[in-house]
Order: structure tokens, then C-alpha cells, then sequence
């Protein structure tokens, strides 16, 4: 039987390696020409613990959202079957180390249905001339003899991994163990697991692997980040990590902080030098670094932070996820000031908004956040490369002044001058003809403290408050998704945005007619959104987190209330069948004829 | 040598009369006079304090930023464009209490900045109360029955955390300021100044006066050598009948943090032009990706 797509998970204890041989598979079987989605589950441990990771591959369609349903299961440890088998697909099937038999009946007797497979990965690692630690590159064999894939299709990539380490040797008994766990799996269960999703054509498609924290430094790099300063926390350290490794090479700065308070402002400080600036955090890090905020806020120096967001409040589940930021971000500091916030939702999104960010920083002259999450973050997807032009990037630096630009003053250099944009044309220090004088302190055109005076701290307020109106005018609306006419309408900010997009298939091939309208440029709030928003005839808001935050925002903003807000908060992302399973018990789309 | 009026600002301080802060900015701006610096070559970064108002009073590129803050704003500027002169300003509440993990952290990586602190033992801005260089029994506002707490000492706090140069100047003395500052400046590397300031308000212990009876120049020390820990050590902790003023420590031997970033290796990032990235350049990074 052909199938067009499947969910594999690979699950065991950390160190056991889950991770890193489940993204060489994806790895894989993205370079065999099958559309590849991944997310991890994983623990805040470095040894021990429970860690899944799911790959949903398929053949025809791209995929872009987390799959609720698990074909196949390689399991190395019991834990996992404790975990897993509840998601097992009734026609699945659950591949488990030899020794682990106790948890096999208890598989068995879950009532999933899935057959429940020992298979010998650490025996047959050892009989073919490996060693136990390979036990994960047997199953992977196991697991491509199922899915019917080919072996090639790991070789290639078992290869590039391992190198020439010792001559080749190492790459060799891998490839060999793979091939034992092959040839297995073929000869005991070759024609009992129906998901075959056969082996792809490459098709000449020219697609990248790519996750979101990848996509995100390679916009910044893209868009001309000059400078990175950020202290570790999860699950953002990896694109620091990712930028870092690259800055030698392209000219960037990178600077571990002795905290978040210092890395935000290491970067206000390379920005007002006039280098394209950013800093990473967390949602715990960017707590700490709001003081700062209003610093940039207020002295109007561009720069973007990522807040990669985890379930708070607190150290919160540092290695989950959720969307409990938003209305925090938008507000974070004392005083009014403007500011912009971006959540990106995909690896495509991320790219862009990775480069489109500095822009705006530098146009707007103020602070930048870009929402991701501890999902978008470690999420790999194949996506289409053309979406990833670091040519095509533009590279806009708004008012900035150079050095034949002295001529046309008539007095002395106004850093703050007032404008009806409300943006000051910037001259960065070191041209001869100008000093430039910042301040957090109410000041005057000049820079100077003004902190008595009430008019001009009025036309100052003022000045900078029109930046945002200038920014609202070209923040982007929602892109809707399904048709213009629907009767049901999911709104979705940020990463959830693939799974909103699959309901809707869904809710399509169920005959509703539904839509999404899924936001990017989510503060200042879009001048062409209202409109969108106030059209939905049923408007069912969809986030991350406990209270509604964005459905919260849309009203503030458009004065259009929810008919339902659908909410996840247990640091789990967002799914397809999450969304459906509550709308039914909405009885929204139960209930069609009522919407 | 520039004229010093060159660095005038329209603004005039609001510092109170007699204030220690006036001496220090005639001794920074006769130290950038000195060294031919233009307004346009040199950053002042100050926090917030009495004396985090000079960026204020001199013409030359100013960020006056947060309380406690200036320093990791400092490294930033000087990181993204090392050929700008960095000069951090911050009081002593500033710079060793709210910005102490800061100062300890520039101090072992040795960024070429000048760090002058306007230490007058007390908060002046917000009215007089406890700092961090008050001394034990200190009475005020905060500490109505005397400090219990020890001072910082922030010569031996900068020598032990690896600063490559450590100076203590006063501000009634500016031209003795002056050429501290400027050795200061030319030096690569941290640089602390920690300045003697009177705070002619809140603080009616440590007056002119009271240092005019104890400092000594260690400059006429006799066989006072600043390239020796020991010796600046031990003078670091010599303060209450005499109190040496001059540069304790200084070495060169360590080079600059800006110097061993390779990003820096071709010049300024900051100004570097702003290009998409060449054709070659953006396909080995996908190729990271296929
Ligand atoms: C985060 C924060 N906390 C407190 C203050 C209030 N504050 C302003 S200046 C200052 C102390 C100033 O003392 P010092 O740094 O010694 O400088 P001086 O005024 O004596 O020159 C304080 C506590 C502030 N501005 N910001
Ligand atoms: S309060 Fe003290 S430090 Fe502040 S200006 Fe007055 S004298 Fe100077």
C-alpha cells in the first residue's frame, strides 16, 4: 500500500542520541526529495530524561505543521512507550530494543492497536561489527526498509557525518549496521507495515533543511548584522550559537555578555556607533533587559531582540514551548515610546524577518522585537530555497546621514530633531562635521537634559510617538490563507501559523468553509488589518498561551470581540488536530449550519 | 595642542557651586586639547549621577545612558567601531554599586575604554545617601546609625580583577587630573581613573581641605615604579593620613579586547558598507542547508 506521508518519532532517554541521529534521518530523507517537518520534545537535562523527535516526511506535499498522529515509533527506552503510544496510529507500529520486552506487553496492552515490534538495535549493532552506541543508526536502517526509502538514502548522509574519522572506518561500520537493521527489518516485517511512502525522485527541486532559529540568523546575516551580543538561555542560544559560528568569516562581532542587562546594551551601544546591533534572549532575559528597551526607546537607537519564547512566568519550562509573551512585549517598559514586534511563522518568515527587522530598526530608529518560540525555533522544514535569497535581501537604512550630507546644515547637528515623520535624520558619530548627542534623559533637539521644561518635553513625546503612526503605515496586514468568503475565520500570530493553515484543509475537505489570517507584523497593528479582522463573519482567535493575548490585542485595536479563542498553555505546540478537536467542542464546526 | 574652547558646550552645568565634577571636566577637556582629539574622534558614556551630566557639558559625541549602565554601552561602542576614543563617566553609586558587575567583568576583559568615576563617596543626585566607597559608620539618610558595611576599595578592586591601568586623581588638583586622564586615554586597555571629588553638600567629611592635608603626588615618591603589582597594591590600600594620587598601576603587556576579535581584523564593523552578500558568499551558506 503507497501512502503519501507518515510521522516517525524517534524516543529514548537524553544522550541516548535521539536528537541528533533523528535530524541526520531528516536530514536524509529531505535530500531524497521527500518534504520533511520536525519538532523535538525534550527535557532540561543533559543526560537522562525523556526526548522525542518526530519527523512528519512526505511525498507529495509540503508539510509545515506537527502531525497528532505517529506511524512508526523507534523507541530505545521505556519511557517512551509510556509516553508514545497514546499518538500511535492504530496501523502503526512501535519499534522497541530487545531488551526492553517488560514495556513491550505494556504497548500491547495500551489498546492503541499499533503492533508492537522487538527489534534487536543494539544486538544487531554489535553482530554486524559495531558497537552498542550504534544501535540508533540500526533502527534509522530498520526505519527506511519500512518506510520503504531505500538505503542509499541514509548512506549518503551516514558519509557526510561521519567523515573521513579513522580513514573512513567509522563511516564504514556505520553504514554496515545500517544495512544489517536494512536487510532486518525487510526480511521480519518487510510486508506487514502498510505506511510506505516509497522512495522519492529527486526532483531537481531546489530546497534547503532549514529551522527556525537557522532561518532567523541567516536573515540577520543576510540583512547585514554586524554585531551580536547575548547571554545563553534556552531556546534562543542556538541562534546566537548559529551567528556566532559564522561572524569570524562575515565580518560580524560576537560578544558573550555577563547578562542579559549588558549584551542589550553592548548592542545599543554598536548600534549608536552605527553597526546593525542585535541581542537573543528568552522570555527570563528579556525580562531583565526591559530597562534598557526604554533606554532605545528613548534615546531612539535601533535595535532588534529576539525573544524566543518558553512557557513562563519565571524560569517557567525552559525547554517547552508557548506564546505567553505578546502583550508583554508590546508593553515591556515604564513610559510610552514606540516600538515594533514581529512574529515571524515559518522558517520562510523567519528569513525574512531576520533581515526586514534591521530595517525597520534603523527606519524607525527604535527597538525591534521578533517573537519566536521554543517550537519555531528547533523546528526544521523543507523549504523552498528561492525563499531564502540572501542576494535578493534590500538593505534600507532609512535617515541615515553620510558625510557630504554636513553641507546642507545650517547649524549645529540635531540629533532629535522635531519632524512630521517623527524621524530624525541620524548622522552616526564620527563625521567631522556633526557630534551626536544620545540621552535617556528627556532632552531637546540637540540632545541636551530638558527635563523641567513642559513643551518640549511635549513636542519631544510627541515626536517620537509619531514614529509609530509613520511604522503602522507600513506594518503589513494578515495574509489570508483559504477563501475570501468564509464562514469561519482561525487568526493566528507566529508559529502556529502551518497548523492553522492545515485546519483549514481540513474544515475544507469537510465542506466548511473556512479561512485563516495569520499575522506577522503584529504591533504597531497593521492600518490594513481592521479591515480584515472586522470582515470574519465567525472569528475564532488561536495562540499560545492562557488568556488570549492576541484576541485581547485584536480587540483593543479593532474593537471586534472573539467569537472563541482557542488556547494552549501546557508547552506543547499547537496541532492541526488540537485545533479541530477544540472547535468541535466549541461546537463550532459541528455545528456548521449555526456559524 | 587644540584649543580648549573647542570642546565648549552651549549648556552651562547645574552643578552646584564649589562642586568637585567642575574640576574633572576642565582637566578631560584639557586632556583632549593635549592630545589633539576632536569632538567628532571621542564617545563620552556616562550612567546617571551628578556627574554622569558631562557628556552634557562638553562638545563631543555623548550618550548619557542608564544608571549603573554606562559600561556595557561603552564596550558596545568601542566594539563596533574601535577607532572612536571611548571615555566612560560614571559616579561611584554608578559605576561599583548598581554597575558593579559590569565594572568587574570590563576589568578582566580589558576593553580599550577610559573609565573616569567621579567618586565622592556619597549618591549626590538622589540626596546624600550611602554609596559604595562610604566608609564603615557612614551616617545619612539610608544609614541613620552608621554603615555596618565595609567600603569598596576600588584600586585594589580594579588591580585584583585584572585592570592594566589603575589611577587615582583629584579633583582639586585638574592639571595633575588632566595628565592622568590623558595618560589614561593613550593607554590600551581598561583604564580606571578613580577620581577624588568633593561633594560640597552631602558629603562634609571629605572636603578639599581634608584631602589637600592628605594627598601626595607618586609621582614625587622616589623610586615609585607603576609597572609593579606589589608596590601598587600596597599603595592601593593606603588612604587614611596619606593618599597617593597618580597612576599606581599600568601595564602593557595584555593586549586589548578589541584587538583579538577577528571580526575586527579589517576595520571598524560599523563602518563598513551595508551590501547584500556576495553571490558566492550566500551560496556556501545555503549550502549549509541542502
Ligand atoms: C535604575 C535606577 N535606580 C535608581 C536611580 C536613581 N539614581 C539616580 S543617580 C543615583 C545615585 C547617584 O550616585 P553616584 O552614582 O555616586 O553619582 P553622583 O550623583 O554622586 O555623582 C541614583 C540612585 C536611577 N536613576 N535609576
Ligand atoms: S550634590 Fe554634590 S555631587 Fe551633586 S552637584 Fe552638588 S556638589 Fe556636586
Amino acid at each position: 500500500m503507497g501512502t503519501s506521508e507518515l510521522t516517525l518519532k524517534l524516543a529514548g532517554e537524553a544522550g541516548q542520541g535521539v536528537e541528533s541521529s533523528g535530524a541526520g534521518f531528516a536530514r536524509a530523507l529531505h535530500r531524497a526529495g521527500l518534504h520533511v517537518f520536525t519538532w523535538s520534545d525534550y527535557m532540561s537535562r543533559i543526560r537522562g530524561g525523556h526526548n522525542a523527535f518526530a519527523i512528519r516526511v512526505s511525498r507529495e506535499h509540503p508539510v509545515a505543521a506537527p502531525s497528532d498522529r505517529v506511524q512508526l515509533l523507534l523507541a530505545f527506552d521505556e519511557a517512551s512507550i509510556d509516553e508514545h503510544t497514546a499518538e500511535m496510529d492504530p496501523s502503526g507500529a512501535v519499534l522497541l530494543d530487545e531488551p526492553l520486552a517488560r514495556a513491550a506487553e505494556r504497548a500491547e496492552r495500551s489498546g492503541s492497536g499499533a503492533r508492537v515490534w522487538l527489534a534487536p538495535f543494539s544486538r544487531l549493532a554489535e553482530e554486524a561489527g559495531g558497537s552498542k552506541v550504534m544501535a540508533n543508526t540500526v533502527a534509522l536502517g530498520m526505519a527506511a526498509a519500512l518506510m520503504g526509502v531505500g538505503l542509499e538514502t541514509i548512506e549518503e548522509v551516514i558519509r557526510e557525518n561521519f567523515g573521513s574519522k579513522k580513514g573512513g572506518a567509522v563511516a564504514d561500520a556505520n553504514v554496515k549496521v545500517a544495512r544489517a537493521g536494512f536487510e532486518y527489518a525487510q526480511a521480519t516485517w518487510g510486508g506487514q507495515f502498510p505506511w510506505k511512502i516509497g522512495p522519492a525522485a529527486r526532483n531537481g527541486r531546489k530546497a534547503i533543511l532549514i529551522n527556525g532559529n537557522q532561518a532567523l540568523g541567516l536573515g540577520a546575516l543576510a540583512g547585514g548584522c554586524r554585531f551580536i551580543a547575548a547571554y545563553p538561555m534556552t531556546p534562543a542560544s542556538s541562534l546566537y550559537e548559529w551567528l556566532t559560528a559564522h561572524a569570524d568569516r562575515h565580518g560580524l562581532v560576537s560578544k558573550q555578555a555577563e547578562d542579559e542587562i549588558a549584551a542589550i546594551l553592548m548592542a545599543i551601544g554598536a548600534s549608536y556607533a552605527g553597526a546593525r546591533a542585535m541581542t537573543s534572549t528568552s522570555g527570563g532575559g528579556f525580562s531583565l533587559m526591559v530597562e534598557a528597551l526604554g533606554l532605545a526607546g528613548m534615546a531612539e537607537v535601533p535595535v532588534v531582540i529576539v525573544d524566543a519564547q518558553r512557557p513562563g512566568p519565571s524560569t517557567g519550562m525552559p525547554t517547552r514551548t508557548g506564546q505567553g509573551d505578546l502583550l508583554f512585549a508590546i508593553h515591556a517598559s515604564q513610559g510610552e515610546f514606540p516600538r515594533i514586534v514581529l512574529a515571524p511563522g515559518s522558517q520562510e518568515e523567519c528569513f525574512e524577518v531576520g533581515a526586514r527587522a534591521f530595517n525597520l530598526a534603523e527606519k524607525y530608529q527604535c527597538p525591534v522585537i521578533v517573537l519566536t518560540d521554543g517550537f519555531l525555533a528547533n523546528s526544521y522544514k523543507t523549504s523552498p530555497e528561492a525563499a531564502f535569497a540572501p542576494t535578493r535581501v534590500v538593505i534600507d537604512r532609512g535617515e541615515t546621514l553620510q558625510s557630504e550630507d554636513g553641507a546642507k546644515l545650517d547649524g549645529p547637528y540635531a540629533r532629535y530633531k522635531v519632524t512630521p515623520s517623527g524621524i530624525s535624520p541620524r548622522a552616526l558619530p564620527g563625521l567631522p562635521w556633526s557630534v551626536h548627542l544620545a540621552s535617556s534623559d528627556e532632552h531637546t533637539e540637540l540632545g541636551h537634559f530638558e527635563d523641567e521644561d513642559p513643551d518640549n518635553r511635549k513636542e519631544q513625546a510627541a515626536k517620537r510617538m509619531r514614529k509609530l503612526e509613520s511604522a503602522r503605515a507600513e506594518m503589513r496586514p494578515p495574509e489570508r490563507y483559504g477563501p475570501d468568503d468564509a464562514e469561519l475565520t482561525l487568526v493566528g500570530w507566529g508559529s502556529s501559523r502551518g497548523a492553522i493553515q492545515e485546519a483549514v484543509d481540513v474544515l475544507a475537505a469537510e465542506g466548511v468553509r473556512a479561512n485563516a489570517l495569520h499575522f506577522v507584523d503584529v504591533w504597531p497593528f497593521a492600518a490594513a488589518a481592521v479591515e480584515a479582522v472586522q470582515r470574519a463573519r465567525y472569528l475564532v482567535v488561536v495562540e499560545g498561551n492562557l488568556t488570549g493575548q492576541f484576541a485581547r490585542l485584536i480587540r483593543a485595536e479593532t474593537g471586534r470581540k472573539a467569537d472563541e479563542v482557542i488556547t494552549r498553555d501546557d508547552g506543547r505546540p499547537i496541532t492541526p488536530g488540537y485545533i479541530l478537536t477544540r472547535l468541535e467542542g466549541l461546537k463550532v464546526h459541528a455545528g456548521r449550519e449555526a456559524v | 595642542m587644540l584649543d580648549v574652547k573647542l570642546y565648549n558646550s552651549p549648556v552651562r552645568p547645574t552643578w552646584c557651586p564649589g562642586c568637585g565634577d567642575f574640576g574633572i571636566l576642565n582637566a578631560v577637556k584639557q586632556a583632549l586639547a593635549e592630545l589633539e582629539i576632536w569632538p567628532h574622534e571621542v564617545v563620552f558614556v556616562s550612567g546617571i549621577g551628578c556627574g554622569s551630566k558631562l557628556p552634557d557639558y562638553i562638545h563631543a559625541n555623548g550618550f548619557t545612558t542608564l544608571h549603573g549602565r554606562a559600561l556595557p554601552v561603552a564596550q558596545g561602542i568601542k566594539l563596533a567601531n574601535p577607532s572612536l576614543h571611548v571615555i566612560a563617566v560614571t559616579g561611584d553609586g554608578d559605576g561599583y554599586g548598581i554597575g558593579g558587575n559590569h565594572f568587574l567583568h570590563a576589568l578582566r576583559r580589558n576593553p580599550d575604554i577610559t573609565h573616569i568615576v567621579e567618586d565622592n563617596m556619597v549618591y549626590g543626585l538622589t540626596k546624600g545617601q550611602t554609596s559604595p566607597t562610604s566608609p564603615k559608620g557612614w551616617v545619612s539618610t539610608t544609614t541613620p546609625d552608621g554603615s555596618i558595611e565595609r567600603a569598596v576599595n576600588p584600586l585594589a578592586l580594579a588591580l585584583a580583577g585584572g585592570a592594566t591601568f589603575v589611577a587615582r586623581g583629584f579633583s582639586g588638583n585638574p592639571k595633575h587630573l588632566a595628565k592622568i586622564i590623558a595618560r589614561a586615554i593613550r593607554h590600551k586597555g581598561y583604564a580606571l581613573v578613580d577620581v577624588l571629588q568633593p561633594c560640597v553638600i552631602f558629603n562634609r567629611v571629605n572636603t578639599y581641605d581634608w584631602y589637600r592635608e592628605r594627598v601626595y603626588l607618586l609621582d614625587d615618591e622616589p623610586g615609585y615604579d607603576p609597572s609593579h603589582f606589589e608596590a601598587a597594591w600596597e599603595k592601593a590600600h593606603e588612604w587614611h593620613d596619606r593618599i597617593p594620587l597618580g597612576v599606581l598601576y599600568e601595564t602593557t603587556d595584555q593586549p586589548s579586547y578589541e584587538e583579538q576579535v577577528p571580526a575586527l581584523k579589517d576595520g571598524p564593523v560599523a563602518t563598513r558598507p551595508l551590501l547584500p552578500l556576495p553571490d558566492h558568499e550566500a551560496e556556501q551558506l545555503l549550502a549549509e542547508f541542502r
